[in-house]
């Protein structure tokens, strides 16, 4: 436990340092690398909370992308279509906030100004979103989370693709054409609050007495039921809560990117997200949250080197000192996703037990732990 | 370069030298070449020759930032699209560049994926300071990044995204291929003024936002010309049966059938129409351009039409100079895409020299007064709504061969 106040710790200090950036960054000079961070935090949210299914519960889980999916446009849906009116109804000119606090002047401070406006429609429709994709967690969790292995890999990633089909037909959605979500409220603030938010949950859920059920359904799920654990009900707990953070990362996104579209949602997004996880290494928060943000950074340090003159620069010199002609790296750097799937296959030939491997405790047994 | 201690080359190691501690003839741990300490030396060196790198004065040229999906699904697009921005900036520089600087064109992949356009659209804005951005390829990846160019007030000019709401985004934003209806009005002028057709109909794609565009267009433009009509029948991509539409077609008796569809469905609607016996001809929209269309549809699908923004066999001497210089370069036939984009950055390097400045404000009024800007899909002008509104080539197979008709002016 002391790990996760440490880790909460640590976001909590970024939280407060990012608090202090104020409220619009995304227009300055360092707009790229808020970029970059913003995406760091909604890929940490996605990696931690299919850890808990994936890594802790020990369930193959490949319908990430879909849960997030209904959380982006469950989120952008009700900023675009529902909350306007509301918001408007409770905090704006003529609302009911203002309305309230007209006799006391010295209150009026306390009425909403827009930016406050702007992060209470933010949590709003996250947690919308969020709970959302909880309710869809828990339709496929309960019929599907009976089989196990290749069958639930199989049905969640039917589901993933279910749910984006479904987007494509439903106009209100705006099908093929994709949807704009005006409001981008998202700022750094909010993304590495619900980050830790869902550190902490997972963190200490795993690490509560009754959360050590999710490790015995992961060791040996036989032997567990034979103790009396209901396996079903762990695998759908932690399925639930996995989609529900699926789904506020889904809302940050939408409130950031501004536009959605189904195809961004495809199979391959639920795979980015595994291979965090697994790079991390399966049921280690740490290695995750270092894998998330190493996968999010790497691509963008690959095009920054495409753009400089060092790599046929430094080419030109090792073919100086050594007479050979290597293939123009260059051109292997354009095609950068070519370099990241490289990387990606040394790291795991190297570090196959994650990142952190054991130092982090992913290999932890609940036998050895109760045996101290 | 700290660890590089002098002592280090092995000349001075192995001679003993009169220092206090002579009586040692090498330390311990200066003894010889060990593979951490290459290593070390070779990470200084990296980091020394790194900050040379970003340390060196950066030159006065004209950033211009085009960003496409160069690889991920669409990657066959994304690499013609590309192909053709480069050689049109590669000229523009050969010539001595615009207004005395060379442009720089800073390519960007956004993957295929969403959310990557934003965050390059981004890195353009606040790390390269572009004076303009060209792309994005997909109206859905556009239209993430064209609130942030019309935030920053830098011009985004799109040569492929055919959605309307892509230019209705702001005043900064452009696009220099033309929209979904305008192909429909062709395809309908097409029919009353060559085939002197009045009797036609429609088949509508009704799961394609572009079919659905087009043929609203073109039904109404084509009645408001004199035609009529006769039916419209609806089908859904992927369907492989048509004959149920295609009998009651053939008993309407048309004299043109209009099926403004993707080439999949369309190759497909020609092989069993002919099987049917409809005599009428085809015509279809740009959605037809794929060599998999005559290679489905063989025969069948000789003698029918469909517009196109482009057609390498266009007879105009821009054209043949165009598709020459890209044969010699890449060693294929330019598609319609990389002329699309040929144009595209040739526009908007035209617009820096007519603006006369590199301010994005500027640049952004001289592309809203373009005027017959000579590319290689026609003449390009742009009108009020930041849409182009240029020439439309009309193509016919014969022979196995895409063989150009006509070139509309709009």
């Amino acid at each position: 436990m002391s790990r996760a106040r440490t880790i909460l710790g640590i976001f909590l200090l970024f939280l407060f340092l990012f608090a202090l950036t104020g409220e619009r960054p995304f227009a300055s000079h360092l707009a790229y690398y808020y970029d970059i961070l913003i995406n760091i935090g909604i890929n940490v949210i996605l990696a931690v909370s299919l850890n808990l299914v994936n890594g802790y519960t020990g369930q193959f889980s490949l319908g990430h992308a879909g849960f997030m999916a209904v959380g982006a446009y469950a989120a952008g849906s009700w900023s675009e279509h529902l909350s306007p009116g509301l918001v408007n109804f409770l905090a704006g000119s003529n609302g009911v906030l203002t309305f309230v606090l007209q006799p006391f002047p010295f209150l009026q401070p306390f009425a909403f100004p827009t930016a406050v406006a702007d992060n209470l429609a933010l949590i709003v429709a996250t947690m919308f979103g969020g709970l959302l994709a909880a309710l869809a967690g828990l339709a496929v969790g309960i019929p599907s989370l009976r089989l196990r292995g290749d069958y639930l890999a199989i049905v969640t990633l039917g589901f993933g693709e279910i749910i984006r089909t479904l987007i494509l037909n439903i106009d209100f959605l705006g099908a093929a054409r994709g949807m704009s979500v005006t409001g981008r409220y998202t700022n750094m603030f909010w993304t590495f609050g619900f980050a830790a938010v869902a550190i902490y949950v997972v963190l200490g859920l795993v690490n509560s007495t009754y959360g050590r059920g999710f490790l015995t359904v992961r060791d040996d799920e036989v032997a567990a039921e034979a103790m009396g654990i209901n396996t079903t009900k762990y695998k759908v707990i932690a399925f639930v809560v996995g989609a529900f953070f699926a789904g506020t990362a889904g809302s940050l996104f939408a409130h950031y990117a501004g536009f959605l579209t189904p195809e961004g949602f495809n199979f391959f997004k639920s795979v980015d997200v595994v291979v965090m996880v697994i790079l991390g290494g399966m049921g280690s928060t740490t290695g995750v949250i270092l894998a998330a943000a190493l996968l999010t950074i790497l691509p963008e340090v690959l095009r920054a080197l495409a753009h400089t003159d060092f790599v046929p620069a430094a080419q030109k010199a090792i073919e100086g000192v050594i007479p050979i002609h290597l293939p123009p790296l260059q051109g292997l750097l354009e095609n950068r996703l070519i370099l990241y799937s490289l990387l990606l296959i040394i790291m795991m030939l190297t570090r196959p037990q994650g990142l952190f491997g054991d130092l982090a405790g992913s290999r932890k047994r609940v036998t050895s732990s109760a045996s101290k | 370069m700290t660890s590089l201690s002098p002592c280090e080359t092995s000349k001075e190691i192995r001679e003993p030298r009169p220092t206090k501690y002579g009586r040692f003839r090498r330390w311990p741990h200066q003894s010889t070449f060990t593979l951490r300490r290459f290593l070390r030396a070779g990470l200084s060196l990296f980091t020394f020759h790194l900050s040379l790198l970003f340390a060196a004065p950066a030159v006065a040229q004209i950033k211009i930032g085009a960003v496409s999906c160069i690889s991920g699904p669409l990657s066959t697009f994304g690499v013609s699209s590309i192909r053709g921005a480069r050689m049109a900036i590669e000229e523009v520089n050969a010539k001595g560049g615009v207004l005395g600087q060379s442009i720089d064109l800073v390519v960007d992949d956004n993957g295929s994926k969403a959310g990557e356009t934003a965050r390059i659209a981004r890195k353009f804005l606040s790390q390269d300071h572009v004076v303009a951005i060209l792309g994005d390829l997909t109206s859905s990846a556009t239209m993430e990044a064209a609130p942030l160019a019309q935030e920053a007030h830098v011009p985004l000019l799109t040569p492929t995204a055919t959605a309307i709401a892509v230019t209705k985004v702001g005043d900064y934003i452009f696009r220099s291929c033309f929209t979904d209806p305008f192909t429909g009005r062709i395809m309908a002028r097409f029919a009353i003024e060559h085939l002197h057709a009045r009797r036609g109909v429609i088949l509508i794609d009704v799961k394609q936002d572009y079919s659905i565009g087009v043929s609203a267009e073109l039904g109404s433009f084509y009645r408001q010309e004199g035609g009529q009509v006769l039916q419209e029948f609806s089908f859904s991509s992927g369907d492989t049966d048509f004959r149920a539409q295609l009998s009651s077609l053939k008993s309407l008796q048309p004299e043109v059938v209009f099926v403004p569809a993707y080439y999949t469905e369309a190759a497909l609607i020609l092989r069993e129409a002919r099987q049917l016996g409809v005599k009428a001809p085809f015509v279809g929209g740009e959605g037809w351009d794929s060599p998999s269309l005559i290679s489905v549809a063989g025969k069948t699908a000789e003698g029918s039409y469909y517009t196109n923004h482009f057609s390498p066999d266009d007879p105009e001497p821009l054209v043949q100079t165009f598709v020459r210089a890209y044969k010699t370069k890449y060693g294929t036939a330019p598609d319609a895409l990389s002329a699309l984009w040929y144009d595209g950055a040739g526009l908007l390097a035209d617009a820096i020299r007519r603006a006369g400045s590199t301010e994005p404000a500027k640049i952004r009024d001289a592309l809203a007064t373009t005027k017959n800007f000579p590319g290689v899909t026609g003449n390009i002008s742009v009108d009020e709504r930041r849409n182009a509104s240029k020439p439309v080539v009309v193509v016919t197979i014969a022979n196995g061969q895409v063989k150009m008709v006509e070139r509309v002016e709009p």
